[in-house]
């Protein structure tokens, strides 16, 4: 019976978000606007344009609740897991990490300066940094920073609080927040993005490192108790 | 030409949908992820023929691999804690089962 309900709810729900979409207006949508824009963006890549000038907040809140999450997990941790304990020295996994590590840092830098006129960008970047990061901990290796733990916190910081100080810095100097001046555009997005690759991977990185440490039994994972 | 790649935008949205379905249809959650890291690549591939390249890199770096990687070392945990505390899982069956 239930399940029948559920079932004719999501049906309903499917038909709702079809219509939505069929309904939505036609035509090039904002295309048109963010073309003409664009040589004030600072940027030549549209998505890019879009991500780090016009809807800039939008970044900026993406960057604030990604750190957030990590506070959350920071919260859940019972200390900080040590990348020697867990290794899984796994002879192959160690030859391949070494090969690739460079390789990834190198992509890493490429996607995020490729941001500003080809499909890349600070998230990508991060992403790739990220997975570097987590291949150097399966392996046993510290990530840059951990045994200094102002830098390691620095690192995370630095993307929210580079948007942020720019941010800031444009209102004091009369501008709304994120209106970048379309002289300096340019180099503001790349300070932006700069910061915010970083961020991204060590926050990433960090996510999957402290999981292995998180302070949750399993009483957890049984929902309802007898 | 242009009806060989019709063909295979279809096959495309109908993989994604069957596993969309395998995926939150699977009794075995480690099947369930291995899906869905699947889903993630023919995901990002979907999105390189909505001509959104941006999206795509982003799919299958974040979407697939780092969330793969989250949810499988998740499962690892869920597993250990589970032989760990055995007594409070059988427990926790009986009323959830």
């Amino acid at each position: 019976m239930m399940r029948w309900v559920i079932g004719s709810v999501m049906i309903a729900f499917g038909g709702i978000l079809v219509w939505g979409v069929m309904s939505l207006p036609g035509g090039d949508g904002l295309t048109v606007k963010v073309e003409e824009r664009m040589e004030m963006s600072g940027v030549t890549h549209p998505v890019t344009a879009v991500l780090l000038n016009f809807r800039g907040y939008d970044t900026l809140l993406e960057i604030g609740v990604l750190l957030l999450a990590l506070f959350g997990v920071y919260s859940l941790r019972r200390s900080r897991p040590d990348p020697t304990g867990v290794s899984v020295s796994h002879p192959f996994l160690l030859a391949l990490t070494r090969l690739l590590v460079p390789v990834m840092i190198l992509m890493g830098g490429y996607l995020f300066w490729s941001g500003a006129y080809a499909p890349g960008g600070a998230f990508q970047a991060g992403a790739v940094l990220g997975a570097a990061g987590v291949l150097l901990y399966l392996n046993g290796f510290d990530l840059p920073g951990r045994k200094k733990e102002w830098l390691l916190r620095l690192y995370l910081a630095i993307g929210f609080v580079f948007f942020l100080g720019i941010g800031g810095g444009l209102v004091a100097a009369g501008n709304r927040l994120l209106e970048y001046p379309p002289d300096l555009a340019g180099s503001l997005i790349i300070i932006i993005e700069a910061g915010l690759t970083l961020s991204i991977g060590f926050i990433l990185a960090e996510l999957y490192i402290s999981n292995s440490s998180l302070e949750i039994g399993p009483d957890v994972f049984v929902t309802e108790k007898g | 030409m242009i009806e060989a790649l019709t063909l295979f935008d279809g096959l495309l949205g109908f993989l994604l949908l069957g596993l969309a379905w395998s995926v939150l249809a699977s009794k075995d959650l480690f099947r369930s992820v291995v899906l869905f890291i699947v889903f993630g690549l023919i995901m990002a591939m979907a999105w390189v023929r909505l001509k959104a390249p941006d999206i795509a890199l982003a799919e299958a770096a974040i979407g697939t691999g780092l969330t793969g990687v989250l949810l499988l070392d998740t499962l690892g945990f869920i597993s250990r804690n589970r032989s760990e505390g055995k007594s409070k899982e059988k427990q926790g069956r009986k009323g959830t089962e």
